[in-house]
């Protein structure tokens, strides 16, 4: 029949528009390692998701900066008072850390870099300081407003020179917690290592003596309390830790 | 979602057959019938709607609290506050601490009640129901403005002159007045009214206002989080859109039911006949 004809052809367009699409999109995700599924069905979708924004989204983008006057109440979740955790060892390194405002607090860095080694507060606020009022956007829902002051984790990352086979930055932290992010988000001009917030020291609650923030992701990806710093060359570390192992997708997208 | 009744109307509808298109010879009434496009999107559409709204109502019951603005958490003002989950008014918080000595000191404080959070099945539910949906959506809207069926059965009649029969229609409809339907796509005036809001509004505008949320998104989109007024706002705008769309397929249900449950089902599955 006429009509079934023109469908048919119409088909043909469509599918081989939708193949050359998806070749190409699939084409500039080869530069990208996508994230493991692990036979989990959910988690294909983030997998995609990760893939199509890592394909179509520019990769400096700032986010958006706010004011001083747009800095609001913010609430600390998530994480327990490190100073009386039940894990005593590191809760008692971490009181000791914090009667002498932290100045033998270090934080290592190692793996997949030329020159490893331990750099204490003093050091990281010797590296240029970046401050930044961004959103604060938290996988429950809710948002806040707040102005951080830290070291660019490029600069760092820098300093002790990536290896060639270097993928993933792993971040451990005195509460025992482990995530990554890949290197276009450690690169970010807006991925600190933030010691500062709203004006004054980085208070406990909100990780003292320094957290990660990562502006392109939802909250759960700005670590606090960072003791180390693993450069890797896959995400396969991960798979036993922290954030996979409690069920959390290591890229929440959106 | 492309199944309706059809209103009562006072003149015979004419039968939409595109220019140059011959009419299928089988067909009873010379009528058309819903294109295996139309009933495959449609089943695909509606199987992710039900997986979205469900991880989304999860999704909210972590934090049943709506903002406008920018930003809003429990230490700030609610717009709206929703009795859905544990987490309703919880309260589980340390003292509150000013970041600064200023009066209006933006403050902070530490939670310490163990709120209800399945975020963690429910986000990736979301967002993986969400790319099938923008899948068949987008293969809907390719078929359907390819065919024309968007432009015949959706768009047509649209305009002012067609209000007074709109509001007859709906006047129809309130009292459940419904014809058997024909197995096709020649909706009813407020059915193809209803639909073409849906397809072409509500539904784009909860996947902008969803990607609205996304960090990542707004910093390379940031025309996506101002359109919306911040990212509090296009997260309450979702949430209504949600209920609309909640609403339509409500209603949806209750017509295909009262214009004949088997014959509809037939039409929009593997059924020839109306």
């Amino acid at each position: 029949m006429k009509a079934s004809q023109v469908v048919t052809r119409r088909n043909a367009i469509i599918a081989a528009g939708a193949a050359l699409g998806g070749a190409l999109v699939l084409r500039r995700w080869g530069a990208v390692e996508l994230p493991p599924t692990y036979g989990h069905l959910l988690r294909i979708g983030d997998a995609f998701t990760y893939g199509a924004q890592r394909a179509l989204l520019s990769h400096r983008s700032l986010a958006q900066e706010y004011t001083r006057g747009d800095i609001c109440s913010f609430p600390a979740t998530g994480t327990y008072n490190p100073a009386a955790m039940p894990n005593e060892k590191n809760s008692s390194a971490y009181r000791r850390d914090q009667q002498n405002g932290f100045a033998d607090w270090r934080i290592s860095v190692e793996g997949l870099v030329a020159r490893p080694g331990s750099f204490s507060l003093a050091d990281l606020k010797r590296l240029p300081a970046r401050t930044q009022i961004t959103r604060h956007v938290c996988e429950e829902g809710w948002s806040a407003i707040g102005e951080w002051t830290g070291a660019q984790l490029s600069r760092l990352l820098d300093a002790v020179g990536l290896l060639p086979a270097a993928r993933i930055v792993n971040f451990h932290s005195i509460d025992e917690w482990t995530d990554g992010i890949d290197l276009i988000d450690a690169f970010h001009p807006q991925t600190i290592l933030a010691y500062g917030m709203n004006g004054r020291d980085l208070p406990v609650p909100h990780g003292a003596p320094v957290r990660l923030r990562v502006e392109t992701q939802v909250g759960y990806k700005s670590m606090k309390y960072l003791t180390r710093i693993v450069v890797t060359d896959s995400l396969a570390y991960l798979e036993k830790a922290g954030v996979f192992k409690s069920g959390w997708s290591w890229h929440a997208g959106i | 979602m492309k199944l309706k009744s059809f209103s009562i109307q006072s003149e015979p509808e004419i039968l939409p057959i595109a220019e140059g298109q011959e009419p299928i010879a089988n067909a009873p009434f010379n009528s058309e019938r819903h294109s295996p496009w139309v009933k495959w999107s449609h089943w695909i559409i509606a199987i992710s709607f039900f997986a979205l709204a469900f991880s989304g109502y999860v999704i909210l019951m972590c934090h049943p609290r709506l903002y406008w603005g920018q930003a809003g958490n429990d230490l700030t003002p609610a717009l709206i506050e929703l009795p859905i989950s544990r987490n309703y008014k919880h309260n589980g918080w340390t003292n509150e601490v000013a970041f600064s000595a200023a009066a209006d000191s933006p403050r902070t404080a530490s939670r310490t009640y163990d709120i209800f959070n399945q975020n963690s099945w429910g986000r990736s539910l979301h967002f993986l129901a969400a790319w099938v949906l923008l899948g068949a959506g987008f293969l809907y809207l390719l078929y359907g403005v390819a065919s024309g069926h968007i432009r015949r059965n959706l768009l047509s009649g649209a305009g002012a002159a067609e209000s007074a029969t709109v509001r007859e229609d709906l006047l129809e409809h309130l009292r459940l007045k419904v014809r058997s339907p024909t197995g096709g796509p020649q909706y009813g005036r407020l059915q193809r009214l209803t639909y073409a809001i849906v397809v072409l509004v509500l539904l784009p505008l909860t996947g902008a206002t969803g990607l609205a949320m996304s960090p990542a998104i707004t910093a390379s989109v940031p025309f996506l989080s101002s359109v919306f007024r911040g990212h509090q706002s296009a997260r309450t705008i979702h949430f209504f859109l949600f209920v609309a769309l909640m609403i339509f397929v409500f209603v949806h249900i209750v017509m295909v039911i009262r214009s004949g449950f088997r014959k509809q089902m037939r039409a929009m599955t593997w059924g020839q006949k109306g």
